[in-house]
């Protein structure tokens, strides 16, 4: 059986997350990708597309979930990604199907067994569904994303349908930076930075690299709240990360558990993220980052 | 306006949990059992508006053991009127949670309803959103400031580009995020006191809800563990390390 893939899109263009998510669904069947008309040229060349199946869909959840039940019928599977669009809509249409969801996936061991993270990831329960039908959410760091290079058909369907609610406003961060949850390298800021959280900015210039947070750096005004990364704020699998003035609570180490290699630069060495770190520099970081910055320029290192 | 809030008694947060050896599950004895952080963001909500004179009556609910009156105490103490246990020892999913609330919705009819964004312990996010599916309502989740005014609610959410401000006729369910407040503390007299306020308890057996579980957890098992660190001297050494690691990247 075919499985329905909601595509992330924002602004009119897909997320990076689409190409990951598509990439563990066709783990699961041939896939229909579901997406604003807006983004259907760049949703159908992704490889592992069957159809797309493109409308003007709704935005809010009370009218997007309606939307997806109505095309839940014929499908095996309806998976999002696990980000604010996913997890807002996929549990609000298992309520209407009467499903029990599975979400926050991080692997696929077979049609209906599925890895999660529990406890902030301090432990990953395997869990089997029995259900007729499966609704996932899941992590699109977790997964390779799929290539690009096809040309699946398009099939305009009507999807529109109005919410009772209205948006009345968008605060946008203004980063020019990589998206944190897909991004390949991170280089992230804890509270010791204070006002200097350009230093950051400056590392990540230089390595081409997403900018992250602490949770106390964001409460503390230092960095955006959509920069937090953490159980509570955004999930990060880099190939590497990068962490200065970080003590590493519990939290915040949660985020970062499927990072490759992790790098922190911290003046306690006994901070925990020096303790897993694959390469610990025990320093002052107003001093230790710029010279950071300019051995990588003697390096050639300019990403 | 009458605001029912929802509130989850799990380990915590603080604890750093253990899987036990043979792989059923979390070690949960001896424990410290506490409300879920985002569920005091949610009372803490509740409590504001009343203070406010915008709700008149907040009643919180939980689901759980006779243990979980903890909880509603300490909603109670934070200035919650009424409490309510769904009592039961069984282990109940998210979506009979749902069902469950949704119960005790037609039965309180709240012009509002709050709630953790999601659980600390199985870290779900989903009991929000799968109340307002059932009952019909609007939902505006991981809010991070909520205000009402003509019967609606204008309610900012934190998303992934940022945030977004959505209004929506009441009632609605909202859950809370981090940012929504700074929940107050109570202390023990505070929640001795609140033990005058009424505490009711049912049992979920009565309710003629199912709430058998619809998945198999099969295994817990802890992550993987990270290798012991490294220590580097330099700066100059640490750029040669991130020069390395790039080397050995492949493209995404």
């Amino acid at each position: 059986m075919a499985v329905l893939v909601l595509a992330d899109v924002d602004n009119g263009k897909l997320t990076a997350a689409t190409a990951r998510v598509v990439a563990a669904a066709a783990e699961l069947g041939p896939v229909d990708l579901l997406v604003a008309s807006a983004a259907a040229e760049e949703a159908r060349t992704i490889a592992g597309v069957h159809r797309v199946l493109a409308g003007e869909l709704p935005r809010i959840a009370d009218a997007l979930a309606p939307v997806l039940a109505k095309l839940a019928g014929p499908y095996s599977h309806i998976v999002a990604a696990a980000n604010a669009t996913g997890r807002d809509v996929i549990p609000r249409l298992a309520a209407l199907l009467d499903l029990m969801p599975v979400t926050d996936v991080t692997a696929i061991l077979g049609p209906n067994k599925f890895e999660r993270p529990i406890y902030a990831g301090n432990a990953t329960e395997t869990v089997s569904d029995g259900q007729g039908k499966h609704l996932l959410t899941v992590r699109a760091s977790a997964f390779a994303p799929a290539r690009s290079g096809n040309a699946a058909i398009v099939e305009a369907i009507d999807t529109s349908n109005p919410s009772v609610a209205e948006i009345m406003g968008e605060q946008r961060s203004q980063s020019t930076r990589p998206e944190l949850s897909t991004a390949q390298i991170v280089v992230s800021g804890g509270i010791p930075l204070g006002d200097k959280f350009g230093l950051i900015e400056q590392l990540a210039g230089q390595l081409g690299a997403a900018v992250g947070a602490t949770r106390a750096a964001v409460d503390a005004g230092f960095a955006p709240n959509e920069l937090q990364v953490g159980q509570t704020g955004k999930i990060v699998a880099p190939d590497l990360y990068v962490g200065i003035g970080i003590s590493g609570a519990l939290q915040h180490l949660a985020g970062i558990q499927g990072a490759k290699a992790v790098f922190a630069i911290n003046k306690d060495p006994a901070a925990p993220l020096m303790q897993i770190a694959d390469a610990a520099l025990v320093a002052d970081l107003f001093e230790a980052v710029p010279a950071v910055i300019a051995e990588l320029e003697k390096l050639g290192i300019k990403r | 306006m009458k605001i029912l809030v929802a509130v989850k008694r799990v380990i915590d947060h603080a604890i750093r949990i253990r899987v036990k050896a043979d792989g059923s599950g979390v070690e949960t004895a001896n424990l410290r059992m506490s409300m879920n952080p985002f569920d005091k963001h949610a009372v803490e909500a509740a409590v504001r508006l009343a203070e406010a004179g915008q709700a008149d009556e907040i009643v919180v609910v939980s689901i759980g053991p006779k243990a979980a009156t903890d909880v509603l105490l300490t909603a109670l103490a934070m200035g919650a009127h009424r409490g309510l246990l769904l009592e039961t020892d069984a282990k109940v999913e998210t979506l009979a949670v749902a069902k469950l609330l949704k119960h005790v919705a037609d039965e309180e009819k709240p012009n509002l309803i709050l709630l953790g964004k999601q659980a600390v312990d199985d870290d779900s996010n989903h009991v929000g959103q799968m109340l307002a599916g059932l009952l019909g309502w609007p939902q505006a989740t991981f809010a991070s400031e909520i205000a009402l005014a003509d019967g609606m609610a204008s309610v900012t959410r934190e998303v992934d580009f940022g945030r977004e401000t959505l209004a929506m006729p009441l009632p609605a369910v909202v859950t809370a995020d981090l940012r929504l407040n700074e929940p107050r503390n109570v202390g023990l007299p505070m929640v001795m006191k609140a033990k005058a306020k009424p505490l009711s308890i049912k049992a979920v057996a009565g309710l003629g809800i199912d709430i058998t579980p619809r998945l198999v957890v099969e295994k817990v098992a802890p992550p993987r563990e990270r290798a012991q660190g490294r220590v580097v001297a330099t700066p100059a050494e640490f750029a040669q390390a991130i020069a390395a690691e790039i080397a050995k990247m492949e493209p995404r």
